[in-house]
């Protein structure tokens, strides 16, 4: 693992102000077990996994709900994440708070925050913005598709060893890989 | 025994505020791996950093081993956890588009968390566009749900489609880890030439 990236990167894009030295990340298998263990954790309280992409959908309900409350009980998605009126108290939004809360202060005790744009050399800032919502987008179509994303399928299934959590994960690193080619400017 | 939900009564206060909790445990996680970082996340498709694949593979048997023993010991039973219906064509269809835009967008939705916590405007942007592709499905593709109903296989867990019981299995993936591990070390040096140079 000497080869790999223990640090924040430098010369990687543009950033607010100078920062100094960011402290290295954990090893990743430390982490790893870490992570596992919350992912554990979670089972045993609640008996089902993590999950990430439900916060959205809770989100986006509550927004759409704005404009019309009928709109959103007649919707098969929305209506899902409706919560009797109250798609905002979602359990997967008070994760997501608390996944924030846990980063900034991983991230502030590292000194690692501070405002960026994450991208390679060879595009400029609002290419990579740009490429980031279109990914954004397509990782929530393509999570609701599947019925999960990296939390809610690949961790919280794989370990429970569901059959379509392994083949969402094949199928994730597999149009990633076959993408990288073309994106590489974006990072490297 | 467990899961204590199933056996305790827990007030909306009590249970949002056990999310927020074991929300910051996930956050601090992924942030203390570097998945904050857009070009440390989406190293691991250039291979010169796999971190991606080793954190992930380590905590999916970290609980995998977890969940077995309390099985094993009788705390828990695996039929009783919450297993999301296997249909195949959705998932590998939503998988597809899903690792699209991982590579495109650099982060995955918790991980654009982390970012967002650690300032990175694209990771904000990104989740922008997470809130506009769950809005468009939910407006534009409803007929998406009915489709993935019908596509359904209900529960298929690896032992029970295999009829091989899940302590092979946990083997398995513990050996396998192991063998892993030092694959993805030779594939991080043979493709060292890639990373970013330090200045």
């Amino acid at each position: 693992m000497s080869e790999a990236l223990t640090q924040a990167l430098p010369g990687s894009g543009s950033r607010g102000g100078t920062r100094t030295a960011a402290r290295p990340y954990w090893n990743p298998y430390v982490v790893g077990f870490l992570l596992g263990l919350v992912l554990l954790a979670t089972y045993v309280i609640t008996g089902r996994g993590l999950g990430a992409t439900g916060a959205f959908s809770s989100i986006a309900a509550w927004l759409s709900g704005l404009f019309s409350t009928d709109h959103v009980t007649a919707n098969a998605v929305h209506s899902r994440y409706w919560n009797d009126g109250a798609p905002l108290l979602s359990w997967t939004i008070f994760l997501l708070i608390g996944a924030f809360i846990g980063a900034l202060v991983s991230g502030s005790q590292a000194g690692r925050v501070g405002l960026t744009i994450e991208r390679g050399p060879r595009i400029t800032d609002n290419q990579r913005l740009l490429l980031a919502f279109g990914g954004g987008f397509l990782a929530a179509f393509g999570a609701k598709i599947a019925k999960g994303c990296t939390s809610g399928q690949a961790l919280t299934g794989g370990s429970i060893l569901n059959v379509g959590s392994l083949v969402f994960m094949v199928s994730v690193f597999l149009a990633a890989y076959a993408l990288a080619y073309f994106v590489r400017k974006e990072w490297i | 025994m467990l899961p204590f939900a199933y056996h305790m009564e827990f007030s909306v206060v009590a249970d949002l505020a056990i999310a927020v909790l074991l929300g910051f445990g996930f956050g601090f996680c992924l942030e203390r791996a570097g998945f904050g970082s857009a070009r440390k996340l989406t190293a691991v498709f250039y291979f010169f950093d796999m971190s991606v694949v080793k954190v992930m593979f380590t905590a999916i048997v970290t609980a995998m081993v977890g969940l077995f023993l309390l099985s094993a010991a009788g705390m828990l039973a695996i039929s009783d956890l919450y297993i999301e219906p296997t249909s195949y064509a959705a998932q590998i269809l939503g998988g597809l588009v899903f690792g699209a835009g991982f590579i495109i967008g650099g982060y995955c939705p918790g991980t654009s968390v982390a970012a967002m916590a650690t300032g990175k405007k694209d990771g904000m942007v990104f989740a922008l566009g997470m809130l506009a592709g769950v809005m468009a499905y939910a407006e534009l593709t409803p007929g998406f749900e009915a489709w993935i109903k019908a596509t359904s296989s209900g529960e298929v867990t690896l032992p029970a489609l295999t009829g091989i019981g899940m302590g092979w299995w946990v083997v398995a993936f513990v050996a396998f880890l192991l063998l892993a591990a030092r694959g993805m070390d030779w594939l991080q040096r043979k493709f060292s030439h890639l990373r970013p140079r330090m200045t």
